[in-house]
């Protein structure tokens, strides 16, 4: 720098400032943060004025008064009594319930059509392309409304209705499945369950150490699964291997007994999977086809079993592909069963909005729907990042 | 299904006989396997052909009039003929018809003109701005002696096409300054920019309508109203602009970092920088997936009818709902499907041609 530029800066100090990326950069930050706090205490203000004015309640208090509406699903204990808290709660439960229904459904469907994709043979590819332009391209909204005019008007009444597997009828008041009658073994076979899942997790880590150690294989795999299927099995017979089921019989005007699926949940549901597998299977094909041929080659080249080829060398590898986009989608549906208000399934955006219309304290409801699917959101993309660091590429 | 077969086999001249036949022994009957996938799917394809096939043209009836349909197993497409101005056009005033029809033409033509690269310049912004003011007074009337129509008439295909154009069109710009923002190297304007995008991007977009249409009064000052379609509007841009700003950001993050230093080495300020080196080429890698945002957005659209007004998908409810029209619902909603189902297809088939041809051009 020469002496007359150092005069200049110096004589004016404020324009160096100015021009100093540093400053620049708080000064607009200021100038944002100043934008935005003045807006937010504008919108703040104007609502409290507006709620003051129409006169109505604020603040969380409303969750403990009675509802006084009813809901026509529940996995829990509802009544017109229960609190608005409890009606939310409710709304939760149904909005999870269809969404992990529809998600296994949603994922073997289109696992099955992405298969068919990559299949040799082309009526097949055909028949999965059709159905995926088709289901892709019409609005899950128009679908739904489809589905349930279809169930409500077109499916008879429950004394003529369809019955296309023994126990299994489907009328305009929806379906109708038998299940296993109740009886505390059922219980005992779940716990068992859950512990041959934990002994699967167990055998793996043990036989994974071992492989380590001394490189001796194990096949934890085989004697894993037998693990999981083994241990319900076994205390199932133990327990005097009740097969007794609770089949739905026609009552009067209606079937009791067995397991009922609503139209509206059935509608939801069958809708959610048919528009999501649609999605499913395009990331199931292009992570199949993302692994080139020369990893199976190479891997087979090495020795190693058709069985381990795939284990070890093409899963991994497709599976890298294939999970972020697919908790995407899963997150969509589950985004998507907030569409249940248009048809009268009672999740939670529907109980929501017959809080709101009830109560009349619209920012609350609103607040609180938003922020549990945004929880949801947010502990998914969590998962995401770390399972995305645990399977990121290592790059030497 | 035989019939496919036997035409596919039908010999039609030496060679070409041989290679259709070798054709379908690699991709039909290469193994058993195959060959029983092959009938298996030909048989589906079969039953679900024939039961649309006789629904939709051999048992329906295409008179005008309900009448015609007294003994019929198909579709009764006069369900179509009576209702067709309705569900296309909604509660638009009768004499002044010929706007709807005017606006939905401007709309189509604009996109379609859009869709072709040749055109692409700031002349083609400017005559969508313009165009898009033209379209409001079509609508709305007001001036040169046209009658007024209140935006509550708006509806139909008319509503559905407006909402997604427009919502399309000022979801962009708010898109990128917050994908900007949210590649910016300022702490607070990139917590801002990113808590936005987060929160419209972990809801759905009922929850972001619903909150249009009942708290985005109690923000605004007393006596002050905005009209139920330019909220649902709001709403939709805003949802629209999150998912867009993650699509451009993925776009810029895909530069290579030796773009951004030689444009700082050069002296370039930020703007330049941005403008002249980085965006062009980031918005050229995001346009397939910016399509896929915007037939997404054509299809979502839709769910303003659980707010109450009155597009494509409102009006067919609505007009299934008339009592003398009960039995016809599949037929409304067939008809609806294929008007979304044809825009849409355009439209992806669209992508993937650019998508083609860009790729093309960058590898020259």
């Amino acid at each position: 720098m020469t002496q007359n530029q150092t005069n200049q800066a110096a004589a004016n100090p404020v324009m160096t400032l100015l021009y100093d990326k540093t400053v620049r950069s708080i000064i607009y930050q200021i100038l944002v943060f100043g934008g935005v706090f003045l807006m937010g205490w504008y919108l703040v203000n104007n609502t409290l004025t507006n709620l003051e004015q129409q006169d109505i309640a604020t603040g969380f208090g409303f969750l403990e008064k009675e509802a006084a509406f009813g809901i026509s699903e529940s996995l829990i204990q509802y009544t017109p009594e229960s609190s608005y808290g409890r009606a939310l709660v409710v709304g939760v439960l149904n909005t999870l319930k269809v969404s992990i229904t529809g998600i296994i459904l949603a994922t073997i469907l289109g696992t099955f059509i992405g298969i068919g994709l990559v299949s040799k043979n082309w009526l097949l590819r055909f028949l999965g392309k059709t159905y995926i332009e088709t289901f892709r391209n019409i609005p899950l909204l128009l679908q739904l409304f489809f589905w349930y005019s279809v169930v409500t008007n077109a499916f008879p009444s429950p004394r003529n209705a369809l019955n296309p597997i023994d126990g299994v009828f489907l009328t305009n008041r929806g379906l109708y499945l038998p299940v296993p009658a109740e009886n505390p073994v059922w219980t005992a076979v779940l716990i068992a369950l859950v512990a041959g899942i934990a002994g699967f997790f167990l055998l793996r880590k043990w036989a994974l150490k071992r492989l380590e150690a001394t490189g001796e294989v194990f096949p934890y795999l085989s004697v894993g699964l037998g693990v999981i299927v083994a241990v319900p099995l076994l205390t199932w017979l133990v327990s005097g291997a009740p097969t007794e089921l609770n089949t739905p019989e026609l009552t009067g005007f209606n079937f009791s007994g067995g397991l009922n699926m609503s139209p509206e949940f059935f509608t939801l549901l069958l809708g959610l999977t048919v528009y999501t597998a649609t999605y499913i299977a395009e990331i199931v094909r292009s992570g199949i086809q993302s692994v080139p041929k020369g990893q199976n080659e190479a891997a087979t080249s090495l020795g190693l079993k058709p069985s381990w080829v795939m284990r070890l060398i093409i899963l991994p590898q497709a599976l890298r592909v294939i999970i972020p986009p697919m908790t995407n989608q899963y997150l969509n549906l589950t985004k998507n069963s907030s569409l249940a208000v248009a048809i009268g399934y009672p999740d939670l955006v529907s109980i929501s909005n017959t809080t709101m219309n009830q109560t009349g304290q619209a920012v609350e409801a609103v607040v609180i729907f938003m922020s549990i699917y945004l929880s949801i959101s947010l502990l998914i993309s969590l998962f995401m990042n770390w399972y995305n660091k645990r399977m990121a590429l290592v790059e030497r | 299904m035989t019939t496919l077969i036997e035409s596919q086999a039908r010999p039609t001249g030496g060679t070409a006989s041989n290679r259709s036949l070798r054709w379908m022994r690699d991709n039909l009957f290469s193994s058993p396997v195959n060959t029983a996938i092959t009938l298996v799917c030909g048989y589906l394809i079969w039953q679900v052909l024939s039961t649309i096939l006789s629904w939709t043209v051999f048992d329906a009836s295409f008179a005008a009039t309900k009448d015609a349909c007294e003994n019929i197993s198909g579709a009764c497409w006069a369900y179509v003929h009576q209702n067709a101005r309705f569900i296309l056009f909604g509660t638009f005033p009768e004499d002044e018809q010929w706007r709807s029809v005017l606006a939905i033409a401007m709309l189509i033509s604009g996109v379609l003109i859009s869709t072709n690269r040749r055109f692409w310049s700031v002349g083609l912004l400017v005559g969508w701005l313009v165009g898009l003011v033209v379209l409001y007074f079509v609508l709305a009337g007001g001036v040169l002696g046209l009658e007024r129509v209140d935006t509550a008439h708006w509806g139909g295909l008319t509503l559905t096409l407006l909402l997604a154009v427009v919502g399309i069109g000022f979801a962009a710009p708010l898109a990128l300054m917050l994908a900007l923002g949210r590649r910016s190297e300022m702490p607070f304007v990139k917590v801002i920019c990113v808590v936005v995008i987060e929160v419209f991007r972990g809801v759905p977009l009922i929850s972001v309508l619903i909150m249009a249409s009942v708290m985005f009064p109690l923000f605004l000052p007393e006596g002050v109203t905005v009209n139920k379609l330019l909220r649902a509007q709001v709403g939709i841009i805003f949802f629209q602009a999150a998912y867009l700003a993650e699509v451009f950001r993925g776009g810029m993050q895909a530069i290579p970092s030796g773009q951004y230093e030689a444009a700082d080495s050069l002296g370039l300020s930020y703007w330049q920088k941005m403008g002249k080196i980085i965006l062009p080429q980031a918005l050229r890698l995001v346009i397939p997936p910016t399509m896929s945002t915007f037939i997404s957005l054509l299809k979502d659209t839709s769910l303003v009818v659980i707010i109450g007004l009155f597009d494509l998908l409102a009006t067919t409810k609505s007009a299934i709902n008339d009592p003398a029209w009960r039995q016809q619902f599949l037929e409304g909603y067939v008809f609806i499907a294929l008007i979304f189902f044809i825009m849409c297809f355009f439209l992806s088939r669209y992508s993937l041609k650019l998508d083609r041809d860009l790729k093309q051009g960058m590898s020259h």
